[in-house]
């Protein structure tokens, strides 16, 4: 099961579960997260449903690729974490 | 008598009340968060409305029912999914900002960048964006001003007929619509454009007008403070004549029209174009009581040394009394005056920069 974490400077806006979740890519385990909690999803995604300019996504220590498809492969033990960006301090 | 009143900053929502003479902040919400733009509560509903632009998590619009003790996340506006290919103007379908609210008739509408007007009918419980507009072919020449992308910053409503609406757009002209939104003329005739090649000025598609205001008693008197002058309109933005007898400037962002004078305005004039700063640092407010044929520069108790404090365009309002005025800078400065810009005084020194303010 792939683990997805959110950064906690988002607990001031909206819940974050920490998921686990058999997601093969990075938008899948996203996904998993937004149907626990539907409004996470407006604060890391945009209106395109692509990772906000301000938001980054770690995949085992690794930026992610791609941030408009999201289809960065997971490995069954992969963890992501969903960080602000410093650029958009 | 309005005694309260409503300041988005830069670091929250700030709520003012009015005790005697004297305004005093009462209670700040979302403190350390950018309020975009607020809407008091309205058009017989009890709901107050804050616009967040969260920088890393996005625009949010949160509702309160009980004037700010407690506050509820509503809908945001969400652009539709965008078309396969470059996008009109280069402008991506994506909510940068609401720069603008407005109540009529049941309606609740919202302004964005970039460029993009929305309705709400079930008050801020969900958002449709109005198609009309965005899908006019004349948007493809909208550019941004102040922004990089265009943005609706005026949304005035006609007092007696809720369907009616003009916007303004920054830079994309004013538009109105007389049919609740689902149809729109460009109303921008008798502005002009000094920052377009000569044989485009006058082309209403491409004007900037910083703020448009309404005269609620007289509907068809409209004011705007344009990037590169002032401009009035008699006729209900059919047409629209330039005023050129303002003092030092007439640069400057916001403009605040007499709820029921339709001879008078007021003015935050600064620096054209590139300085933005009060002309010789000393702040002044420009009035008008005659229509725009001459100005008084009003500057009692406003600072007339190293002031260098720029209003925003939504940094000035006036109350249903049309003399009780307040006025607040990007430098933290807010200042009151209770007879008709005749004298100032401050009322806070050191808030966060101030993007709007309303009564209400």
């Amino acid at each position: 099961m792939a683990r997805i974490v959110f950064t906690q400077q988002l607990r001031r806006f909206t819940e974050v579960p920490q998921v686990d979740a058999p997601a093969a890519t990075l938008r899948a385990a996203l996904e998993a997260a937004f149907a626990l909690n539907p409004r996470l999803r407006g604060y890391v995604l945009d209106d395109q449903a692509h990772l906000r300019a301000n938001v980054v996504a770690f995949i085992d220590g690794r930026r992610c690729h791609d941030r408009v498809r999201l289809d960065d492969p997971l490995r069954p033990d992969s963890e992501v974490h969903v960080m602000q960006a410093l650029s958009g301090g | 008598m309005q005694d309260r009143a409503w300041v988005a900053t830069r670091k929250g929502l700030f709520e003012l009340r009015r005790r005697g003479a004297s305004w005093a902040i009462a209670r700040s919400s979302f403190l350390g968060e950018p309020v975009s733009m607020l809407l008091p509560p309205q058009d017989g509903s009890a709901r107050l409305f804050a616009a967040l632009n969260l920088g890393h998590f996005g625009v949010k619009l949160h509702g309160s029912d009980d004037a700010g003790e407690t506050w509820q996340e509503l809908a945001v506006p969400t652009y539709p999914p965008q078309p396969e290919g470059d996008p009109v103007g280069g402008v991506a379908w994506k909510l940068v900002q609401i720069w603008s609210m407005a109540a009529a008739g049941g309606v609740l509408w919202a302004g964005t960048l970039p460029g993009g007007l929305f309705r709400s009918a079930d008050g801020g419980g969900s958002w449709q964006l109005v198609e009309s507009l965005w899908n006019q072919p004349g948007r493809a020449r909208w550019f941004g001003g102040g922004y990089d992308v265009p943005g609706i910053h005026s949304i005035c409503v006609h007092p007696q007929r809720s369907d009616e609406l003009l916007v303004g757009i920054s830079c994309g002209g004013a538009w109105v619509s007389r049919d609740g939104g689902a149809s729109w003329s460009l109303s921008a005739h008798g502005m002009r454009a000094a920052y377009m090649p000569p044989d485009q000025s006058g082309d209403p598609n491409i004007q900037d007008p910083h703020l448009i205001a309404r005269c609620r008693a007289a509907p068809d008197v409209l004011w705007c403070q344009h990037h590169n002058g002032i401009f009035r309109s008699t006729d209900n933005a059919t047409s629209w004549h330039e005023i050129t007898s303002a003092p030092d400037t007439s640069f400057g962002f916001a403009v605040a029209a007499h709820p029921n004078d339709p001879q008078t305005a007021w003015f935050a004039p600064a620096i054209a174009d590139e300085r933005r700063i009060p002309v010789n640092g000393a702040l002044a407010v420009h009035r008008t009581r005659d229509g725009g044929r001459s100005f008084e520069s009003l500057r009692a108790g406003l600072p007339q040394h190293d002031c260098y404090d720029l209003v925003y365009r939504h940094g000035l309002a006036v109350a249903d009394d049309g003399c009780t005025l307040l006025m607040g800078s990007t430098t933290g400065n807010l200042w009151a005056s209770a007879d008709a810009g005749e004298s100032w005084s401050q009322v806070a020194a050191n808030l966060p920069p101030i993007a709007a303010l309303r009564f209400g």
